[in-house]
Order: C-alpha cells, then sequence, then structure tokens
C-alpha cells in the first residue's frame, strides 16, 4: 500500500509537469476545461519545438496571418542565413484614402518601390570578405593617396644618401640590424654608404646585403680604439671619407649620418625632405649608464641641484636647434653634461655614462650639392669640401660651412624630436658567435634545469614526490607539481585537461646539441 | 603724407578682402570641379534682387516663447526653422511692403517641443501650424489671395508636414491639409511618398558648423579606411527583431560586413568621429528611421564619398546639386553586394567625386552657418524660391473661390492651440 502510494504520488509529480495541476484531481467535473487547458498546453508546446528547429517565432507568425490589419503591408520572412537570397515580394501602399481629402492624394497611391513595414534582412550566402575585393580596395586606397599625395605633400622626392660608420663588435648586428629595417621603411630611394673600420669585413657586408639596397661599403684600415673620445675621433674620419665618396660618385640627394647605434624615426625621413642646403634637427640623447645605481645617484644630484640653483639650463636630454620667437635659429641646445662630470665612461666597455659630443653629427643633414666640386647655385657660405684640412680638427658638420647661422631647423625649429642618440656596447671580454652562425657546436653546454616536456616517460615517483628522475643522464629534472600525469594527485580536472605551459618562465638554454647528447648518453 | 595715405588704402583693401572670405576655411590648394545640377550653374547664384520676401509677425508664443522655453532647439539638427527666421529678418531680401512680396514666410517653430531627451514631438504641431494659419488668414488678405501657394513653411521633422516620427502614422495623416499649396522647405525627401510634396525644396539637415571646423585635419592625412560608419544597426528599444528599422538595411550591412576588414563599421561613437570621417574614402549615409541623416552633411563638409542607401531618397537641393555625380547611390537590395559594388568603381570616378566634394561652394551649400554667408544653405533655399518665380496666373483664386478643406484631418488637430 504504501508502496502505491508512493508510485501514485511519483506519477501525480510526473504529470503535474505536463499537465495544469488541477487535471488529475477533477478528471471527471472538469474534463471539459482540462482537454482545453491540454489542448492549449500541447498546441504550445508544439509551436515551441517548430519554432525551435525553425528558428524564428513560429507561433506569432501564424498569429500574425490569422490576424494582421489591412494597413500592414505584406513581406517576407527573415531569412536565413544558409538560404539564398530571395527578391522581396513587392506591393504598392495601400493606404486608408482619406475621402476628405484633395486630388493631391491621388498622386501618392502611385506604385511606389518602397513599402513601410517589417523587411527582412538580406544576408548573401557566404558574407565573408572576398579577398579579391580586398585587393582591388587596396589598390584604390593607394591610387587615392598618391594623389593626395601629389595635392598636399611633397612634389619631388630626393633620394637620402645615409653614412654610417661601424666596426665588427658584438653589438654590431643589434645595431645595424635597426638600421637596415629604418632604411628599409623609407619610402624614398635610398644610397648606404657603410664605412667600416678594421677594413670591409664579410660580416658586415652580410647583414648589408640583406637590406636590398643600395650600398656602397668602404673599409678604413685603421681599427676602432678603445676609448670613446678616439672613436668619435675614428667616427668623424670615416663620415669624411664617406663624404668623400659623394662628392667623388656625385651622388645627388640629402647626406643624413645615421650612427649605427641610433634609432630614427619615419618622420624624421619625411622632414629632410625639406631641407635646401644645410638643415638641423632635435636628437634627443639617451646617455644611459649600465648601472642602475648611478642613474638613480646622478637623478638625485641632479635634483639637489636643481633645488640649489634656481636659474639652471634646460635639463632636456635633446641636442639641437634654438629659435627665437620668430622660428629664426639663434643658437643650439646642448646636452647638459654637467651631472654626469667626472663619471662619464672612458673606455667603450665601462659602465657608466656615454656622452655625446657638444654636437652630434647625427643631428644635421645636407643636401648632397653642397660636396660636388661644381655646383650651380652653391652657397657662398658652404667651404669648398675639396679643401678640407682634417687635420685642424674637424668636430661637427658646422666645420663645413664659414657661415653656421645659414643653417635651416627643421622639425618645427627643433620642437620635434625625429631621432635618438644612444651608444650601447658590449663588455670587452664578450665573445660572439662570427656571423651569429652557431658551426661547429659550441664546447659550451649548460645543464639544463627544467624542461617543459619530459624526455622519456616519466617513472613512477620514488621518495620524494617533488622530484622526477627523468633520463638516465646526469640531469636531474624538477617538475612542478602539475605536470605529473601518471600519479593521482587529487585535483579538478579542468586543471589537468588545461595542463599545457610551465606557469614559470623556463631557464633553460638548452642547446639542440647538449640535449641530444644527453639522449645518447 | 602721400605715403602714409597708399598704405592706408593698401590696409583697407586688405581687411575687406580678408573679411570677404568665408569663415569656414578650407584648403584652397586642392583642385576642384565646378559644379552644375540640372537647374544649371546655379550654386553661387545670388537672390538678393531676385525676390522679396515678407516675414509675418506672428505673436512670440508661435517663435520667441516656444524658444525661450527650451533653447536646446538651436543646436539640434531642427534647427534649420530657427535660423531661417533669423536670417530673413536680416537679410536685404526682405521686405516690409507685403504689397511687394513675392514670397511670404510663416515663422513658427514646430519641432521645438523636446522630450527630456532633446527628441521632438510632433503632436502638438498641426494644432500650432493650423492656429498660426488662421491667424494669418484673419489678419492679413494675403492667404486668402492665393489660400497659400506663394507662402512658403520649414517643416525640418522626420516626415515633413506629415507631423509624425513613425512612418506608417506619418502615411496616414498625410500633409496637413492647409499645406497643400503652400511650399514646403523640409529636410525629408523620397520619390512618390505621401509626405514630400511636389515643389518642395529639401534642404540639409543643421549641423553646428563650428564644431565640426574644430575637428578638421590637416589634408595631407592619407584616407587609409576604406569604408567608415558609426551608428546603430539595431534599435532594440523599438525594434527588438530588426526587419522594420531603416527597412533591414542597417542590418543587412552589419550581418554582411561585419568581418570585413575594409569596412570600420561599429555602434560606438568615438571621440575622433569628425577625424576618421576625414580618413575614410567612403561614408556610409543608410537611412534610419526616416531616409535621412546629418550624416549626409558631415560626409560633405569633410570630404569622404557618402554612399546613399535609400530607396527613391530626395537629396538636398537636388535641381542644383547633382548628387549621383558626387556620392554612390546603392538600393536597399544591393547591400549585400556593398563591397562588389564599391570596389568596382574606377578610380578616376572615385577621384572625381573627391574633386567635386572639395569644392567649397558644395561644402557651403551644406551649412547653416552663422551670420549667413554667400552660398550657404539659406541662399540656396532663397534661390530654389527664387526659380520658382514668377508664381502661374492660377495661383491666384478668384474672389470667394476655396480650394482648402478647413476641417479635414483628424479631429484631434481642430482643436485651437
Amino acid at each position: 500500500m504504501k508502496l502505491s502510494a508512493l508510485h501514485q504520488s511519483y506519477l501525480n509529480r510526473r504529470s503535474n509537469s505536463f499537465r495544469s495541476p488541477t487535471s488529475l484531481d477533477s478528471s471527471v467535473d472538469g474534463s471539459g476545461k482540462s482537454l482545453i487547458a491540454v489542448f492549449w498546453l500541447i498546441l504550445h508546446c508544439l509551436c515551441c519545438l517548430i519554432s525551435l528547429v525553425l528558428g524564428f517565432r513560429f507561433s506569432r507568425l501564424v498569429f500574425f496571418f490569422l490576424f494582421s490589419t489591412s494597413s500592414m503591408n505584406l513581406y517576407s520572412a527573415p531569412f536565413r542565413p544558409d538560404l539564398p537570397v530571395k527578391h522581396l515580394d513587392v506591393h504598392t501602399i495601400g493606404r486608408n484614402l482619406d475621402p476628405g481629402a484633395n486630388g493631391t492624394v491621388a498622386m501618392a497611391t502611385k506604385s511606389s518601390r518602397v513599402v513601410v513595414g517589417r523587411h527582412g534582412i538580406r544576408i548573401r550566402p557566404w558574407p565573408h570578405p572576398n579577398p579579391v575585393e580586398v585587393m582591388k580596395a587596396h589598390g584604390i586606397i593607394e591610387r587615392v593617396q598618391k594623389e593626395q599625395k601629389t595635392i598636399f605633400g611633397m612634389k619631388s622626392s630626393k633620394m637620402v644618401i645615409a653614412v654610417t660608420p661601424t666596426y665588427v663588435r658584438t653589438f654590431q648586428a643589434l645595431h645595424l640590424t635597426g638600421v637596415v629595417h629604418s632604411l628599409m621603411l623609407v619610402p624614398y630611394d635610398v644610397v648606404w654608404i657603410v664605412v667600416e673600420a678594421g677594413g670591409a669585413t664579410n660580416e658586415t657586408g652580410l647583414i648589408i646585403a640583406k637590406s636590398g639596397l643600395r650600398t656602397i661599403h668602404v673599409g678604413i684600415d685603421q681599427r676602432m680604439p678603445n676609448t670613446w673620445e678616439d672613436r668619435s675621433k675614428l667616427e668623424v674620419f670615416m663620415r669624411l671619407q664617406a663624404l668623400r665618396v659623394v662628392r667623388e660618385e656625385k651622388l645627388d640627394g640629402i647626406v643624413m649620418f645615421a650612427d649605427d647605434s641610433n634609432m630614427h624615426s619615419m618622420e624624421f625621413f619625411d622632414e629632410i625632405q625639406n631641407v635646401k642646403w644645410f638643415g638641423t634637427v632635435s636628437v634627443g640623447i639617451l646617455a644611459h649608464s649600465g648601472n642602475a645605481e648611478e642613474m638613480v645617484m646622478s637623478m638625485d644630484k641632479r635634483k639637489e641641484m636643481e633645488k640649489e640653483e634656481e636659474e639652471e639650463s634646460s635639463s632636456l636630454p635633446v641636442q639641437g636647434p634654438a629659435c627665437n620667437s620668430t622660428d629664426q635659429l639663434i643658437g643650439w641646445h646642448i646636452f647638459n653634461t654637467l651631472p654626469y662630470a667626472g663619471k662619464s665612461a672612458v673606455y667603450i666597455d665601462d659602465v657608466a655614462a656615454v656622452l655625446p659630443q657638444k654636437l652630434e653629427w647625427s643631428g644635421f643633414v645636407l643636401n648632397s650639392r653642397l660636396l660636388w666640386e661644381e655646383a650651380e647655385n652653391k652657397p657662398e657660405w658652404v667651404k669648398d669640401f675639396g679643401s678640407l684640412n682634417e687635420n685642424e680638427g674637424v668636430e661637427s658638420p658646422l666645420s663645413l660651412l664659414k657661415d653656421p647661422s645659414m643653417v635651416e631647423p627643421l622639425g618645427s625649429c627643433g620642437r620635434q624630436v625625429l631621432l635618438w642618440w644612444l651608444r650601447v656596447e658590449a663588455r670587452a671580454d664578450s665573445k660572439f658567435p662570427p656571423g651569429w652562425i652557431i658551426d661547429p657546436p659550441l664546447e659550451i653546454t649548460v645543464a639544463a634545469k627544467r624542461t617543459p616536456w619530459p624526455d622519456v616517460p616519466p617513472e613512477p615517483p620514488t621518495k620524494k614526490k617533488d622530484q622526477m628522475p627523468l633520463s638516465q643522464g646526469n640531469t636531474v629534472v624538477v617538475i612542478p607539481k602539475q605536470q605529473q600525469h601518471s600519479t593521482k594527485i587529487r585535483k579538478p580536472k579542468r586543471r589537468s585537461k588545461k595542463n599545457k605551459h610551465e606557469p614559470r618562465p623556463t631557464d633553460t638554454q638548452v642547446y639542440s646539441s647538449s640535449s641530444k647528447h644527453q639522449e645518447r648518453n | 603724407m602721400k605715403l602714409s595715405s597708399w598704405v592706408l588704402i593698401f590696409l583697407l583693401c586688405n581687411l575687406t578682402f580678408l573679411s570677404s572670405i568665408s569663415a569656414f576655411r578650407l584648403s584652397r590648394s586642392q583642385p576642384t570641379e565646378r559644379i552644375s545640377g540640372s537647374a544649371g550653374d546655379v550654386l553661387e547664384d545670388n537672390p538678393v534682387g531676385r525676390l522679396k520676401v515678407f516675414v509675418y509677425e506672428l505673436p512670440s508664443k508661435y517663435n520667441k516663447k516656444i524658444l525661450q522655453k527650451d533653447p536646446r532647439c538651436l543646436n539640434h539638427m531642427f534647427a534649420a526653422e530657427i535660423y531661417m527666421q533669423r536670417f530673413l529678418l536680416s537679410s536685404p531680401v526682405r521686405t516690409l511692403n507685403p504689397e511687394e512680396a513675392d514670397w511670404f514666410y510663416v515663422p513658427v517653430y514646430t519641432t521645438c517641443d523636446l522630450t527630456p531627451n532633446g527628441l521632438p514631438l510632433p503632436f502638438k504641431s498641426p494644432r500650432m501650424m493650423r492656429s498660426a494659419i488662421q491667424l494669418i488668414a484673419s489678419n492679413w488678405p494675403y492667404w486668402n489671395r492665393t489660400e497659400g501657394a506663394d507662402h512658403f513653411f520649414v517643416v525640418p521633422h522626420d516626415f515633413g508636414a506629415c507631423f509624425h516620427y513613425q512612418e506608417e502614422k506619418a502615411i496616414g495623416r498625410g500633409i496637413l491639409p492647409l499645406l497643400q499649396r503652400a511650399t514646403l522647405v523640409q529636410t525629408f525627401g523620397q520619390r512618390n511618398h505621401v509626405c514630400l510634396k511636389e515643389g518642395s525644396i529639401t534642404v540639409p539637415p543643421y549641423a553646428p558648423p563650428q564644431k565640426m571646423q574644430s575637428h578638421l585635419i590637416p589634408e595631407k592625412t592619407p584616407r587609409s579606411i576604406f569604408v567608415y560608419f558609426r551608428g546603430l544597426f539595431y534599435d532594440v528599444g523599438n525594434d527588438p527583431e530588426g526587419g522594420y528599422y531603416a527597412r533591414g538595411a542597417r542590418a543587412a550591412v552589419w550581418e554582411n560586413f561585419k568581418d570585413n576588414p575594409l569596412f570600420d563599421i561599429s555602434t560606438e561613437h568615438p571621440t575622433t568621429y569628425y577625424e576618421d570621417m576625414q580618413r575614410a574614402i567612403f561614408c556610409l549615409c543608410p537611412l534610419g528611421w526616416a531616409p535621412w541623416s546629418p550624416r549626409l552633411v558631415e560626409a560633405v563638409i569633410f570630404g569622404c564619398i557618402p554612399v546613399i542607401i535609400a530607396d527613391d531618397i530626395v537629396l538636398p537641393f537636388a535641381d542644383a546639386i547633382p548628387w549621383e555625380d558626387i556620392g554612390v547611390f546603392v538600393d536597399e537590395k544591393d547591400v549585400p553586394y556593398l563591397d562588389t559594388i564599391l570596389t568596382s568603381i574606377p578610380p578616376e570616378v572615385i577621384l572625381r567625386k573627391q574633386r567635386l566634394l572639395a569644392n567649397p561652394s558644395m561644402k557651403q551649400a551644406m551649412l547653416f552657418p552663422q551670420p549667413a554667408q554667400p552660398g550657404d544653405a539659406f541662399h540656396q533655399v532663397l534661390n530654389g524660391l527664387a526659380r520658382k518665380l514668377p508664381h502661374e496666373r492660377s495661383v491666384y483664386l478668384r474672389p470667394g473661390e476655396k480650394l482648402l478643406n478647413w476641417t479635414a484631418g483628424p479631429v484631434a488637430d481642430l482643436k485651437p492651440w
């Protein structure tokens, strides 16, 4: 009996979810009522199911068709994305004509293409970009931009002649690659004159050749000295050699000095196109010292100095032209080297701030015609380059001029910093593979602390839970807990499934040769 | 003495020259083309001397008091009616002698009853208009002389003189019966539509000139966006299922091109909206609840070719401006193929459209600057009115002849205002 009661109540509960609560009790009395209720419920469920299947509100559509008013017009159902585009069935506007209105109303009943009411949303069968059209659009954009350039931008662009003194050292590849990429992005013709101390080497030649630009590789027999001062002197000599090449080859364009560790912005190349004869730009000076403590100390000292002295020359790390209010050149801003007095680097690998010269060559650009022997309209305030005497000491390009006030300030009179000066070099004892190609395999192998994957299937754990001998070699790999697949550690399933990479960055540097070596072992 | 007098004259000449340059500064270095529409090369005509307009002196409850109640009316896109009156009051075409006037202007602000959100409610507008017309009909003889055929009204609301924001209801109401013979200056324009009467002058919606001018960027900034649009695709509040709003066209744009990198379309309104338009080649101007929108004005000012997606739309000053040459018209049924259509336009055609858009008289004709300047939208309206002169003989009615039905229309409209 109990069972049957339970069974009955269970049945009750089940049936109640489908029928109205009164249906079972008043089965005889309200049979008619319940039937209607049941019928509506079943109809509702049926409509829900159908609409689920078909994807739109079927029931509402049925009611709409049954009870639509005359003022509403016929339309076609919302489209499904996978069906082909249907054509809209157009009917004329059927408005309720106002019998009292005038004759102008008759005009309005002319059939119009446009229908008021609900329309379908047209989606084409494959609503994704078409690559052919994307290419055509890019062609249009290019054409429009070209037209814009001809109207508003440069009328004619001059070639850019880049002069870079360099020499083979650890950081050469880093610096030179930066210059390669900058020059490759220049939208004008480029000639790159690379002057190398210690002779023209293959290493430098390889890096330069990758740029795909027209290059002139000149070698100087002297080796690059070890102190910054001597180095800058030799660089001046190298740059003058390059200028001699410009003169001999009669290259026509704008000469800029791209030191290999500098960084140039693209606007710099656009701005120097405006130079007529001799221009100067503002250079951001990044006098970086390898020692962070030093930097902090020098910053504090600078703050102290600022507190002491009310007036101080600008402590902005910028070297460039100074203009008066009418945008005329009146002088130069020079990097303030006082805070670094006595603490600047002397040798190339010193851990101290590297200071620039008074006026860096990279902040100047000149029209190559200034260097030619014969050039029309050459201004008189330029010294003849051929008769330049280097022994007198050429410190900055201003020595090429008789009158330094004729220099044109570029970059809205020096307010825009268009390139940055930086000198970073490696330690004296740093070694690097020539051409950065590791061949033959190195003698140095470093034991791997961690590898993200086990080379050999892990063995069952021994005494220590968090250590796992991987290979039979002499390396011990410590795997963090998450990666132990075999052990049945109680953890949520999700995490084990999402077990992909190390949470912490590995500090391994496994040379391929060394791992192979281990495996063989 | 002589030298100083020459210097003075030279300075004076400079000053007058500078002041005559329109305040909307544009780079004149871009080559442009002359714009001539179906009515000829009429954009730069000067209406002064070609027509005379008499402005009725209505009690201030029809205009000034309404504006005092809600000064937001000066900045929204229906502000043309207010500025039209202000301009006419101080213009040389105004005459104080109604006997010699060719056109009569009734300054009634029907679109200034705003909700807290700033949208105008049109429910009282028919009554207001009716009461204004009754006033002028009883106080001056000029209305009854022609039953309004030489009067013009500015009705910048969504569907013009149908005075409703919902299209079906607007069609149901039709144009206010009393305005059946008057000339309507409105923003709404759609061919074969009840709410566009023959002979109406379509004007652009009001867009604040200073605001747009303050967002100009250098013209040499390369145009790198192919198609640009910012606005709603689905009006979730009023039309949650889609298909009603914009006749499904905006939703179609979204569904077809939401992942297309050429189309920079979104509902988010960034602060750099105007600057972005100046970096785009095409700007979409699809219809919304009504076919017109201020986007057209913005596109023209910023030199972006308008892509108009609204069937049968009538664009502002359609007889003076050859819109077919300037913009791209796409049928609503062709929206899924918009990318094909736009990429198949030859580059020379695109460059020509940009040259036409760069024409300063084109940009000037779309604006309502204060004070009014030659060639701006006011002057184009006056030019349009001047082109309709002289009036036909049928305009003047015989005494006692009545054509208008003063009791037509819904009963609610007949209540006094």
